[in-house]
């Protein structure tokens, strides 16, 4: 990996104009995309419950609004969750494996992965123990995302490598090949607790590194950028990442979520803006 | 004939040198087997010198051409070593040369011993310059992005020297060093009427550690054996120094045929310390571009 | 590779520039017709639109505007040389202010996309002159004397494919060591000149320190032969530099070339491949090719051919051919008629030769001058696609066992202006840049400019440097 030529590509993209109908497109499909998260200590079936119906029904005033993808919380709860979308098509994803740090024994992070799934998770993010990806012991967390893949039954797999501790790209493109190689669903940038999140080029390197993982054995693998992007104007500028590296078949919420939770206020804000011409503002969108 | 070169004081009879080309590390006569009287500045007779042709100035492009890798490529440091032993060869041979100069140039024996110390020391003075000229004209450009950027001075590869009429050895010797000293080779068209101190130099060098093929010194009628030089599709440059002005310009017009850099006829004080313009018009500059990356991928903020 | 997100058309205003019916020539301060009365009409090589008619010059204006430039050069030289700075800097400044209307009407007049006049030249253009106008007042401390003098009247041709930017590169040292100038753009792209002729007027320049003469061919060898020009500048074809470097032969006229290249774009088998590729589509894509420095060799270690070559088809076949003030426009339009007729040959002739074509699908507009982006594999050196600088987005693509053999291929070229390496390994960069015979080489990375770096060429690809230190020298009595 070259970092300057990496980045200089990301922005370079992130120049794309867009504009009328193809911004419209790029709000519905981001708001379809969103996973829409709460993983606070302070989480409660009250609150979760407020999060499924805002992922159920985003805009209050304009039903024609896609729902998103999913609504992201933590294991225990899961069942509020699935109680809050039922029906409605959201999916429920889980954080799971000591979630964010990851620094618990296999039997605790595949306890928590089974609690997760039982509850009636669609998906699982795990998270990678960086602290072996460091110590260069690869194996380990080979292993460990395979043990999870085979816990989450059903239920699609996201790994979280924590992009901002990998710290380099040759790092995140090795931790991409290996999550890929060991069964992951999804590659996720990061848990949103550290100070770098995802970033266009990380997520650049991600969607090179599914893009060529088709091509040489044809397992499609989805990407997620989670973590620091809040503005219509980041998610469109993925967007464009997303169509001109990986291409169309990702640009589908099997294949590309956001993990965000401000984000979709400002989608919905845009997209109340292009249907009246007016530009909209906070109080008319819903605060949860 | 010269008493000293005829040696009759000594009651014996000298033995004459056999000025030959020095082409590659060796003295072959001119492959036309021609040869021109030089005179010493009364006109009498001082030897045969080989009137080189287009045949010689080609055998010495090649000589020249393939020495190129190697000279330019060895450490300035030990450039700098080479022509400093040079230095040593010449002044071991101070007395040849102050002979040779007074009777190329008419001048007495203390004036003529003045102007081949001069010599040396500026061949000295140019051994010093081989590991100093790329800090002086190169360095580190301060780009706006995350690039480093460092440009230095490379020899621009086969210079075609044309050496001053007049003055024989300290002119020859300033032009003649600065365009190895940068690592470029040399193919020298020595002094029309005065050529000795210039095939003797060749000697020199050849017991010097200058490789062979550095410097090819060609000795004949300039004109005839600077057109082909100047046309010639494998110099990449030519100093006119000894060029008139109406040879200079047609030798001008020739070396556009390739964009040779041309470093024409001006008035030099040979006398005087020299800049360091003889050895930059015989440099190019390579810029060289690297990003500089960072540490980590923090990546680059919205 | 199809997809549902279309993007929007997104064209720049184009409301931003009024370009007038007719400009004259910009002699001595004042706008003012072709002695002979003759004018020429700038077309926009996107959609053909006549843009507008300029006036022609001829050999009277050249001597008209040497006179001007020479009675101006008595006083702009003995400025001192802060107050010379505070000119480029006013300059810089007005530049900067209208650098979108420039953009623009780059882009209508050249053809080349928004995006790149946008974050390319005009920032460039305007960096240029911030560089050299702190050199006025320092140039005793650049290395070439204590008190280094100026040369006169500088004659500047200039070409069309960066026609703002090479002006920058021409005008800015020019004036900052204390010359006056003279200088032709392009028949193909007179108006940015034109509009700078507006600058100098907005930035109180005293009358005649810059003179604009848009013409052809012959007002450039009249300006180059005047004998009133004491140094001459061109950046252009290898075959025109030579013409001037004849012309000038045995006077005392200083003479700095940019002309040709064929670059090689080295690619080893441990390269960063997604940058590489970058790499590759900048360095041949980028202004459509019209570039002399463009890396217009692929030179791709056997061993990874195939792969690189599938991640450059994938590549090229997103990029957005169009419309050049389309913000989301990756290829523009190809200068002119003759450009394009210049490019449409040699690529017939390396088919004929017997070398591999391949095009992305793309469709060219109607109207206007295009070609689409070209490949050419299974390449060699005796290929004329591989020897002869194509100007155009036409990418020779030629394979290499080792680095000596990719330094040798690299080398074997009249040519020697630009080179790019891409390996991951600090040494092998090193080793093969120092063997490369090229003034700027980019190593992981291409088409990399900056005006405190020294830009021009070995060999056939002229003589001189442009920016830096060293772009002093050719404006310097040294």
């Amino acid at each position: 990996m070259d970092a300057v030529g990496l980045e200089a590509r990301a922005a370079a993209l992130g120049t794309r104009s867009i504009k009328t109908t193809a911004k419209a497109y790029a709000i519905d499909l981001a708001i379809s995309m969103v996973d829409l998260t709460t993983l606070e200590g302070a989480d409660t079936p009250g609150k979760v419950r407020a999060l499924g119906a805002k992922a159920v029904h985003p805009d209050p005033t304009d039903r024609t609004a896609p729902t998103t993808a999913a609504v992201c919380v933590y294991p225990d709860m899961v069942a509020a969750a699935k109680a809050a979308v039922a029906g409605s098509g959201v999916k429920v994803a889980s954080v799971a494996t000591a979630f964010p740090a990851g620094r618990a024994a296999l039997g605790v992070k595949l306890a928590d992965v089974r609690d997760a799934v039982e509850a009636g998770a669609d998906e699982i993010d795990m998270v990678i123990d960086r602290g072996a990806f460091l110590a260069g012991d690869y194996l380990k967390v080979y292993d460990e995302i395979t043990a999870v893949k085979a816990a989450c039954g059903d239920a699609r797999l996201k790994v979280i490598f924590e992009t901002g501790e990998l710290s380099t790209y040759d790092n995140i493109r090795r931790a991409s090949w290996l999550g890929m190689l060991a069964g992951a669903d999804f590659i996720k940038t990061s848990t949103g607790k550290v100070a770098v999140n995802a970033t266009p080029a990380n997520t650049l390197l991600m969607l090179e590194a599914v893009r060529d993982f088709r091509a040489q054995t044809g397992v499609q693998v989805g990407v997620k950028p989670a973590g620091g992007i809040r503005t219509t104007k980041d998610a469109v500028k993925f967007l464009v990442l997303v169509n001109e590296t990986a291409g169309g078949d990702w640009l589908d919420n099997h294949w590309f979520r956001f993990g965000a939770s401000s984000l979709l206020n400002d989608l919905l804000m845009q997209r109340q803006k292009l249907a009246t011409g007016r530009y909209s503002g906070p109080d008319y969108v819903t605060v949860d | 004939m010269s008493k000293e070169s005829t040696g009759a004081a000594a009651g014996r009879l000298s033995v004459f040198k056999t000025y030959k080309l020095y082409v590659g590390g060796k003295f072959p006569r001119s492959e036309s087997g021609r040869v021109y009287e030089v005179t010493d500045s009364k006109g009498q007779w001082l030897a045969n010198a080989p009137q080189s042709s287009r045949k010689d100035a080609r055998d010495a492009v090649v000589a020249a051409r393939k020495a190129f890798g190697g000279w330019s490529g060895t450490t300035a440091y030990n450039r700098g070593q080479v022509l400093y032993r040079v230095a040593e060869m010449l002044e071991g041979r101070r007395e040849q040369f102050v002979r040779e100069v007074a009777e190329a140039e008419g001048l007495s024996k203390s004036r003529a011993a003045a102007v081949v110390d001069a010599t040396v020391d500026r061949w000295v003075w140019y051994a010093g310059w081989t590991d100093k000229i790329a800090q002086v004209i190169g360095g580190a450009n301060p780009v706006a992005g995350p690039y480093f950027n460092l440009s230095s001075p490379e020899p621009t590869g086969v210079v075609a020297v044309l050496a001053p009429q007049e003055s024989s050895f300290l002119g020859l010797i300033s032009v003649l060093a600065p365009v190895i000293a940068t690592g470029n080779t040399a193919v020298v068209i020595a002094s029309e009427r005065s050529p000795l101190p210039a095939l003797s130099l060749g000697e020199v060098l050849a017991t010097s550690d200058v490789p062979g093929g550095v410097v090819n010194v060609l000795s004949g009628r300039t004109a005839e054996i600077a057109a082909p030089l100047a046309a010639h599709q494998d110099v990449n440059a030519i100093d006119l120094a000894g060029a008139d002005e109406a040879l200079a310009k047609e030798l001008e017009i020739a070396a556009a045929d390739n964009l040779k850099r041309v470093l024409r006829p001006q008035p030099v004080d040979f006398a005087a310390t020299p800049g360091i313009d003889r050895m930059t018009a015989f440099l190019e500059t390579k810029t060289v571009w690297h990003p500089t990356g960072s540490l980590g991928a923090s990546g680059s903020a919205y | 590779m199809t997809s549902a997100f279309e993007y929007a058309p997104a064209p720049e205003s184009r409301s931003v520039v009024d370009i007038a019916p007719s400009y004259g020539l910009f002699i001595d301060g004042e706008f003012t017709d072709a002695a002979d009365g003759k004018v020429f009409k700038t077309v926009s090589p996107s959609t053909e639109e006549v843009l507008s008619e300029v006036a022609r010059a001829g050999a009277e204006d050249v001597d008209r505007a040497v006179a001007a430039a020479r009675r101006a050069f008595t006083s702009w030289s003995a400025l001192p040389g802060s107050e010379r700075a505070k000119y480029l800097f006013r300059i810089a400044r007005i530049v900067q202010e209208r650098s979108r209307e420039l953009a623009v009407l780059e882009t209508l007049d050249n053809g080349k996309p928004i995006k790149e006049t946008r974050d390319a030249d005009l920032p460039l253009v305007a960096a240029h002159f911030f560089y050299y106008a702190g050199w006025a007042d320092k140039l005793g401390h650049a290395g070439f004397g204590a008190d280094p003098k100026p040369l006169g009247v500088a004659g500047q041709v200039i070409p069309w494919n960066f026609p703002l930017l090479m002006l920058a590169w021409k005008i800015a040292p020019a004036l900052a060591a204390g010359n006056t100038v003279v200088l032709k753009p392009a028949e193909t792209t007179p108006l940015s000149a034109l509009f700078f002729a507006d600058i100098c007027r907005q930035a109180g320049l005293p009358k005649g320190v810059v003179n604009i003469l848009p013409g052809y061919g012959d007002a450039g060898a009249a300006l180059v032969a005047h004998p009133g020009v004491n140094k001459v500048a061109f950046t252009g074809s290898t075959a025109v530099g030579k013409e001037i470097a004849r012309t000038v032969a045995g006077t005392d006229k200083k003479v700095t070339l940019e002309l040709g290249g064929k670059g090689a774009n080295i690619v080893f088998d441990d390269a960063p491949i997604d940058q590489a590729v970058e790499g590759i589509v900048t360095g041949i894509f980028f202004n459509q090719g019209q570039v002399c420095c463009a890396g217009s060799r692929l030179l791709v270690q056997e061993s990874i051919h195939d792969e690189l070559l599938d991640s450059l088809k994938r590549r090229l076949s997103t990029l957005r051919l169009g419309d050049p003030l389309d913000k989301n426009t990756d290829i523009g339009a190809i200068n002119s008629a003759e450009q394009l007729a210049r490019i449409s040959a040699l690529a017939d002739q390396g088919e004929a030769e017997g070398a591999e074509r391949w095009s992305p699908a793309c469709e060219l507009p109607s109207a206007g001058y295009w070609f689409a982006p070209t490949l050419f594999t299974n390449v060699t050196q005796a290929h004329t696609v591989a020897r002869d600088e194509i100007f155009g987005p036409v990418l020779s693509v030629l394979t290499f066992r080792t680095p000596d053999e990719a330094v040798a291929k690299a080398n074997n070229t009249q040519y020697g202006l630009s080179a790019g390496i891409w390996t991951e390994k600090g040494s092998r960069i090193l080793a093969v840049a120092s063997r490369l015979r090229a003034g700027v080489v980019w190593s992981n990375t291409f088409n990399k400019f900056d005006p405190t770096s020294p830009f021009g060429g070995y060999k056939e690809s002229g003589f001189g440097r442009e920016g830096g230190r060293h772009g002093l020298e050719a404006y310097l009595d040294v």
